[in-house]
């Protein structure tokens, strides 16, 4: 319901907030239908990342909509024709929970029986993420390492750290600031937590990535970009994330010289189980190494130009 | 009355759906658009999570005691699509600043208009 407020809706600030408000709920929904890692990056990305950014856009962009000179009528009449046309398609659908879908036929019985022997990591679906399907994290690392590249095309970073300690945008706010400054060190902690121990419990590379710049994030927010990128220089971040997709990639290298296929982790050590920890923990601090500096890279994209007019 | 609580799952996200593509379609503001679809987006994001559920199913952890887990393959193709959904979202905000640099508006009618003249001219 929080969707058709957002949608009626023309202040664009209150259509933001409700969009944060919305992935926090859909991040519920997730926890209650047993994807914790998926509820853990909606929760990170959709109500962290996502509300920063277009709050950022939002002031740069202007915070009204006009009122669409159009009429509504065709265009909800072709929603109600395909949401009709799909409803129809979902009657022979295998209902929700039924354990006989086939979508749970055909790789995900072994993933589930093998996983724990082959892999070595509890988590089934860090298992499957670094090491079952290693190539398509592997693509989709690269695909936010692009996504970063394009942004900083279109934006450009404009350094500000040659400057003078910038006065803090947020003097006035004693309590914000000292709330800030106790939750960073907390949300830093977790966030290494999240990374290293994601073979274990809910968590890897790419929510440790998105929880360690949300950190950093909140503290440019409150305390000025400047003093933000005095600790990370943007031309650094960019190594950093280079680095990362060359971890990535340099660990398949590895194995593909030391015999196996390319990814195959089990070359990396004479125990194929250790061979795996290895692999996992070095493609998980690759991606989370991308993550965070892609993140970073954009929100420094987007607040460095709002001294413009 | 069994069958319709094991679709309902579905119905909820052809509607989310139908909410971002109108909005998407029927909304002339470029940053509405874009939230038109992150809904949308969302949408696809719960359909294959709904999937991967199975019923008594635990979260895919191993431990000692659950035996029946959910299936692990929509979880992972999920979460790396929630990530990389932000990096592009963040593209397409990237645009929408740009063309406010240009035309000076995100409003879908204004751009058009601002175009129409530079062709007549």
């Amino acid at each position: 319901m929080t969707a058709i407020a957002a949608i009626r809706q023309r202040d664009l600030f209150a259509v933001v907030m409700l969009f944060g408000i919305y992935s926090l709920l859909t991040a519920g929904l997730f926890m209650n239908l047993d994807a914790v890692d998926v509820a853990f990056t909606e929760a990170a990305v959709g109500a962290g990342t996502t509300t920063v950014l277009m709050l950022s856009t939002l002031r740069l962009t202007g915070r009204y909509q006009r009122r669409s000179s159009h009429s509504p009528l065709l265009p909800l009449l072709v929603v109600t024709v395909t949401g009709a046309a799909l409803v129809y398609g979902t009657l022979d659908a295998p209902l929700l929970g039924d354990p006989g879908a086939p979508a749970h036929q055909h790789v995900a019985p072994r993933y589930i029986e093998s996983g724990l022997k082959e892999v070595g990591t509890p988590n089934l679906v860090t298992a499957v993420l670094a090491s079952y399907r290693g190539y398509d994290t592997l693509g989709e690392t690269l695909v936010i390492f692009t996504a970063g590249l394009a942004v900083l095309l279109l934006l450009g970073v404009t350094p500000c750290v040659s400057q003078r300690p910038q006065a803090e945008p947020l003097d006035d706010q004693a309590v914000l600031k000292l709330v800030v400054k106790v939750l960073i060190p907390l949300v830093l902690l977790y966030g290494l937590y999240v990374q290293f121990h994601g073979d274990y419990g809910a968590g890897g590379g790419f929510q440790a990535g998105v929880i360690f710049a949300t950190g950093f994030v909140l503290y440019g927010l409150v305390f000025g970009d400047g003093n933000v990128q005095r600790v990370l220089p943007p031309h650094g971040l960019r190594r950093l994330a280079a680095c990362g997709v060359l971890l990535y990639g340099g660990v398949g290298l590895v194995s593909l010289f030391r015999g196996g296929a390319f990814l195959d982790y089990d070359q990396l050590a004479t125990d194929p189980i250790a061979g795996q920890h290895l692999g996992i923990f070095l493609v998980e601090l690759g991606v989370g190494l991308n993550v965070f500096a892609v993140v970073m890279l954009i929100f420094f994209a987007f607040s460095s130009r709002r001294g413009e007019p | 009355m069994n069958s319709i609580l094991g679709l309902f799952n579905y119905w909820i996200v052809i509607f989310l759906m139908m909410t971002g593509f109108y909005v998407v379609i029927a909304q002339g503001n470029l940053v509405k658009k874009l939230v038109g679809l992150g809904l949308f987006q969302a949408s696809v994001f719960l359909l294959y999570i709904s999937m991967g559920k199975v019923e008594g199913g635990h979260a895919p952890i191993i431990d000692a005691f659950n035996r029946v887990y959910s299936n692990p393959l929509p979880h992972v193709l999920i979460l790396t699509a929630i990530v990389v959904g932000v990096a592009t979202l963040a593209v397409g905000l990237a645009l929408i600043v740009r063309i406010q640099d240009a035309y000076g508006s995100v409003e879908e009618d204004d751009i058009q208009a601002h175009d129409n003249e530079a062709d007549s001219d």
